[in-house]
Order: C-alpha cells, then structure tokens, then sequence
C-alpha cells in the first residue's frame, strides 16, 4: 500500500513537472499529454484531473482529446509494443494476415495486453516505409518485409527475453 | 592519394532495411585518412535499401542492398583496391545498370539534395546552395517574391492543387497581426511518404521555404504540424532549427534585415482529418481536430483569428528552390496548368519502389513500366491507386493518362498528395476499395452526418459483398450513398471518402459483380469467399506445409499427396507461402477439386 502511494505521488510530481514545461505554450493540452505518454506509456485516468487542475482546461475537454486521438491510450500497455502498418501497401502485402500471426502466436487479441503484460500488438496508420511492405515496428524498432513465419520466431524470441 | 566520400543512406527506409549497422561497419572499418564516410537521406531507390554510395574521381557507384558482409568486400575490393563490384551496383554514372533506369526518367529539383546532403549538418546544405533564396527573397519586396512563385506556377502539392501565390497574397492582404505561416506535415495518406522522406533528407529547405513564405506574408512565427509516427523526420527537424537559429537563418534581424521569424513543431496526434486545414488550426489550438465552416478562409481568419497560411511540406521546399534558381527552373517543366515536377511514392506490386520526381505530364504508364520496371509479381498490372483514402483506381487500360491535376480529376482520381500504389491481377478491387473506407470511416470526426453515417453504412455493405452476403442492390446502393455523402460533407475527407469506391465501381463493376451475384472473388482475396486447396499433381509430399500450419489442418503422410481439411482450416495463407512448389491453390469457395482451380487471375472470362 504504502509503496503504491509512493509511486503514484512520483507519477504526480512527473506531471506536475511536464505541464511546468509547457507553460507559457499556447494550446499545450497536446503536448502536455503527448509527454506524459512518452513518459508513462499510457495516460491515467487521474492525470486529467491533474491537468485540469493545473492548466484550468476543463477534464472533459481533456478527455475528449484524448479518445479523439488514435495516439493517446487510456491503459498500459505490455513491455513490448508491436505496431503492425495497416497502409496500402502493406495491406496488398498482407497486414492483416502478419497481425493475425502475432497475435497467434503471443496468444492476445488485437489491441490487447495478455495477462503477463509482456506483448500488446496494435494496428496503426500507415508508417511511411511502403517499400518494405509489410513493415511492423518492434519498441519503435522498424521491421520490414515481414512474413508469418518472422512473425512467429518474433514473438518467441520476445517470450524468451528475460523480464526488466 | 585522392579522396573517396562514402555515403549510406539512412532515412526511415534504409534504417529499417539495416543501413545502420552498415554505417557503423564502415565507420570502424573504413581507412580514414583516405575516405570521407557521410550520413545521408533517402537516395530514392528504396526497392534497393540500404544503399551505399561511393564517389571519387573515377565516377559515383551506388551500391545496393548492402549489408555488412557486402560491406567488407566493398571496403576491401572497391576502396582499398579500386575494383568496383559490379554486380552489386545498381547506379554509376560510368556504366549502365538495369535499375538505372530508375533514375532516368526522373527530373529532379526537390529531391536534389535528397541523398546526397548530411541532413543534420546545416552546413552541408549551405555548400549545395542552402538559404541563397531567402538572401535573396529578404532583398526582394514581399510582393515581388509572391509574383516570382506566380511566374513558377507552383500550386499546392497537398492535393487540391490550389495556386500558392494567391494563397500568399490573400494572407499578406488581410488586416490583423501577428499572423502565422503553417507547414502542413501531416501525412496521414496511407501509402504516401514523400514529406517524411523531404524532412529526413533536407529538412533545410522545409524551413527556408517557410521563412521565404512568412517574409512574403508578413509573419513572425511559424509551426510545423508533423505526424508523431514519424519520430526521426521530427529529430532531423529539430537538429535543422536548433542549427538555423544558431546560423542567423531563424530568429531576430536574419541576413541583418528588420525579418524576424521562428518556428516550432507541433507534433499531430494520430488523426487523419487534421491534414484539412481548419482541423488542423483547432488541433494546434488544443483542440479536436474538427474541421470548420469556410469562410472566413484561414487566410482571413486562422489560427488563433489571425490571418494564416498553410501550406504542404513539398510546395515549401518547392518555393525555396524557386526563389534560389529561378521561377523558370519550375515553369520549363511540366504542363500548361500543372507547372513544374510532383513529388510521388511509388510502392505497391511494382519491381523498383521508391520515392520518384517526375515532370507533371508524365503518364502513369510512364512511372510504373519505365521507372518502376513494371510488376513484381508474376502477374498483370491490373491498377494503380492515385490519392490514398481520398484518391481512386485507374485502370491498366488507362494508363495512358498523365499526371497533373485535371487529368487525374477528369479520371475520378485526384493527384492527392502523391501515393501511387500499384496493383496486379492478385489484388481484389472491391477489398480495396473497403480498405480505403474503412480508413475513412474511423476517421471520419463525426461532425457531419453523411460522412458520419453514410460512410458507415457504405462499409457495411462493403462487408457483407466481401463475405458473400451480397444482395441485388448493393451496388446501387453503394452508388446513391455515396454521391450523397460527396454532397453532404464539409470537409475533404467526406467529399472524397467515396472515391475510392466510386470509382472501382465505375473501372471494375464486374469484378462487384462477381462478389455479389456469383460469390466469388476473382483475385483470390476474399477469404470468406475462397478456399486453399493442394493440386495432387503437384505436391510431392514435403510435408513442410503440414509442419508450418498453425492449425494443424494439413493432413497426409510423408511422399504422398497432403490434403487441407476445410473445417480446421483458419485461410491464414502459410502453406501457400511456405510451399516451394505451388502446389496449393486458392479456389472458390464450394467448387469442386480440380475445378477453377489454380491461380485467381485465370478465372476471369
């Protein structure tokens, strides 16, 4: 318990400092959340009242924001991102059969974190690397010319990876 | 000894392909009192990545897919010994290549630098002539500079193709300061990436054409509206203004005048809809991205009420190179109406991919046979997708057809802001055209119905012509809705959101058709509508297919023929893919063995 208040007092000072930074900026909302996503992985539901709270942008507004952008994720996400590119040329290549395979073989549905938060895997707007069709990135990683069969040793090899 | 400068090029692209580990081998490898090693941007031939170049006083050698073991036979033949590698080389200015022809064709004024400068050395670009047009612009009056972009004929090259300098001019006209000069980075087009690959390889001339276009319209501040999926374009971009401010090219009193101008990123969050230009304000201004009423038009009544202009990455750098070498360098190339080169990214079932500049008036035929070396499949070019999500397909049997900006519309396509996919006999139109809606439906904003809605109720449809539920009708139906939605929406994205569909229905109707009345994709694709079978005939009994299958579905014995069990089988495709002997065929769903069988090309009549 204690522990848990220590670390969410820590998140509180993170945000506190991100929305310092951008202070004198004009429409910061944002940016103020892109940094607290950079620094967190997600952003917590409590962050927008602490926003609001800070910046007088009304939370509703905050959250509006939020699920208006296919950038912000209101939950964590696992230790390793997987972005497959949904973008025309991948999807001739075969988007969707390369994330059905990750998928497979983590064990996870689309947009999902299993259990032992290790993978999530999520489709994204094109990434700009048509001529690799079909590209993933792994932690920001770029991956391209994917098949299945790389998909799969993938993902075993993330399962391998030892926990941080 | 003579010197040899050593460039790989590391855009998104060549990092993803490995270049990065190339640059490091040579980094520790290369003998460094007699070579010069380079980061550079995107060379073009991204069919090709990672490429090396290698220039000295014998010519310039482009080496392609380089990796580091390529590496060390490069160093050690080519550098330290003088023996070029040819069969690894895919350009040289001494001899020909079959993928030089790649470059032939292609005219390049934006792309000039791209690959051959150090984008995160500011210096590297002022050698290749780098901030001469804006010295030259700040001497100028503002209303002449505007007149020398009117003289180019440079028009907007984030589609709509509006003309640059009437867009300066209405800005620079209109009462209120401070006023805002905006770079329209966000590239949401899935299957285009010609501003991200200009930022990564000469982000430069983004920002002197922004000072150029903030001098001419009378701004102080500028901001640069990028995608975040694109993380180096936005390092590169902030390396280039961190080195300009230091320079004197951004900033208080530049080239010791009274100009005063800055810039700052703003960083898009993910929606495709604030690539319009009132959405993008609102975005900027911490909002929703939701587009506007116009008028009043951002130039009277922009971000924050002040008159403001925006304008795409490419038609920036293209006023930069205006105002360095001359309004005539744009204007001698191109069409009557469309001035000047356009910028595309060539990707899809085509043999050399990458990003190409050709002279507007080229045909499509042109970029896909000539530059891109035709299809890379064994298949027939069937189409190619111009516009992205707002653009639409023509067909191989108009190929004819150049590109500038009224051709393509008279098509039903638009130039857009530069994607050309390519698509063989494989690809199923109808797929497709649902791939682009469904894009378009989860980025509609919601704010008018039709598009809301409409586009909503267009992709169910879709959906069901592609699981074979298809009903007589449908067809007609996607038609009405879509014209509807083109009437009743605000913003691009609603009045061009039915393209993509409209115009497969008009160039491939029976391919619809097929789907609807007969259940039955033509190209394979569909996969509630086919079935993967293995030709007894063929298969030799490798067993390797029943071994990859994920759902245990292939079933048989070792040295006889396998069989797929239909009812385990989930269509994911791999013993297609695993299988060295095309042995296992995509049919239509319910047809007996041996029947239509083989390749979905073959089936149509």
């Amino acid at each position: 318990m204690e522990e848990k208040r220590a670390a969410s007092v820590k998140i509180e000072d993170k945000i506190d400092s991100i929305v310092k930074r951008h202070a004198d900026k004009r429409g910061a909302a944002i940016p103020i959340l892109q940094d607290i996503q950079k620094e967190l992985g997600y952003i917590p539901k409590f962050a927008l009242y602490r926003i609001s709270q800070l910046t007088g942008i009304n939370s509703s507004d905050l959250f509006g924001i939020v699920t208006f952008y296919s950038q912000f994720r209101l939950k964590p996400i696992g230790e390793v991102l997987i972005q497959v590119c949904h973008g025309t040329a991948c999807h001739l290549a075969g988007a969707d059969e390369i994330a059905s395979a990750l998928c497979r073989a983590a064990g996870i549905t689309e947009g999902e974190t299993g259990p032992d938060g290790k993978i999530t895997v999520e489709k994204v707007a094109c990434l700009g690397c048509c001529s690799l069709a079909p590209v993933i990135t792994v932690n920001g990683e770029t991956h391209g010319r994917m098949t299945q069969e790389k998909a799969k040793e993938l993902i075993k090899e993330i399962k391998k990876m030892p926990r941080d | 000894m003579y010197l040899k400068t050593i460039k790989v090029g590391l855009a998104s692209c060549g990092i993803a392909a490995g270049a990065s580990k190339v640059f490091d081998y040579l980094e520790s490898n290369l003998p460094k009192e007699k070579t010069k090693l380079m980061k550079t941007g995107c060379i073009g031939m991204c069919f090709k990545e990672p490429l090396v170049e290698i220039n000295d006083e014998t010519g310039t050698f482009i080496y392609g897919s380089v990796d580091v073991k390529k590496a060390e036979r490069i160093v050690k033949e080519h550098i330290l010994q003088g023996n070029p590698i040819k069969e690894w080389i895919v350009y040289s200015s001494t001899f020909e290549t079959e993928e030089s022809k790649y470059l032939k064709k292609q005219h390049r004024i934006l792309l000039k630098n791209s690959g051959k400068i150090d984008p995160e050395n500011i210096n590297s670009y002022l050698e290749a002539g780098g901030y001469k047009g804006l010295e030259k612009a700040v001497a100028m009056t503002p209303a002449d500079v505007i007149l020398e972009i009117e003289k180019a004929g440079l028009r907007g090259r984030g589609g709509a193709g509006f003309p640059t300098h009437i867009k300066w001019k209405l800005t620079r006209e209109a009462h209120g300061t401070p006023k805002y000069i905006i770079c329209n980075a966000d590239e949401g087009d899935p299957g285009a990436f010609m501003d991200r690959s200009v930022l990564e390889s000469d982000p430069h001339s983004v920002l002197e054409g922004m000072a150029i276009a903030a001098y001419a319209i009378g701004a102080e501040k500028g901001y640069v509206y990028i995608r975040a999926e694109y993380p180096l374009a936005i390092k590169r971009l902030r390396i280039a203004i961190e080195q300009a401010r230091k320079k004197g090219f951004l900033g208080k009193g530049i080239f010791n005048g009274n100009f005063t101008f800055d810039v700052e990123i703003r960083e898009g969050a993910g929606a495709f809809v604030c690539g319009e230009e009132t959405a993008l304000m609102a975005s900027i201004e911490g909002h929703r991205g939701m587009p506007r009423f116009k008028p009043p038009f951002p130039a009277q009544k922009g971000l924050w009420g002040k008159p403001t202009c925006i304008n795409n990455v490419e038609t920036l750098a293209a006023a930069a190179r205006i105002l360095s070498e001359g309004a005539d360098v744009f204007s001698s190339c191109g069409t009557e109406k469309s001035k000047g080169t356009k910028i595309f990214a060539l990707a899809g079932k085509v043999k050399r991919g990458g990003l190409i500049e050709v002279p507007m008036g080229t045909t499509i035929r042109e970029i896909v046979f000539d530059i891109g070396g035709g299809i890379s499949t064994q298949k027939a070019f069937k189409a190619v997708q111009t516009g992205g999500p707002s653009g639409g397909c023509i067909p191989a049997s108009m190929a004819d057809i150049t590109v500038d900006y009224e051709a393509l519309k008279s098509a039903g396509a638009i130039m857009g802001s530069g994607g050309l996919i390519v698509m063989d006999e494989d690809t199923c139109m109808v797929d497709v055209a649902r791939f682009f809606l469904k894009f378009t439906t989860s980025e509609s904003c919601g704010k008018c119905t039709f598009c809301r809605i409409g586009t909503y109720q267009m992709l169910k449809i879709l959906d069901r012509i592609c699981s074979g539920q298809g009903e007589p009708g449908d067809l007609e139906r996607l038609q009405d809705l879509g014209e509807k939605i083109i009437k009743g929406s605000l913003c691009g994205l609603g009045q061009t959101a039915p393209n993509p569909v409209l115009t497969t229905l008009k160039y491939f109707r029976e391919e619809y058709e097929a789907h609807v009345y007969e259940k039955r994709c033509p190209a394979g694709k569909c996969i509630e509508l086919i079935e993967y079978r293995i030709s007894a005939e063929k298969c030799i009994g490798c067993g390797l297919c029943a071994k990859k299958c994920p759902a245990n579905a292939v079933e048989g014995e070792k040295n006889h023929p396998y069989r797929i069990n239909i009812k385990k089988c989930i269509k994911c495709g791999i013993c297609s893919e695993t299988c060295r002997f095309d042995a296992v065929e995509t049919v239509s769903k319910g047809m007996p063995a041996g029947l239509n069988g083989g390749e979905g090309s073959s089936w149509r009549q």
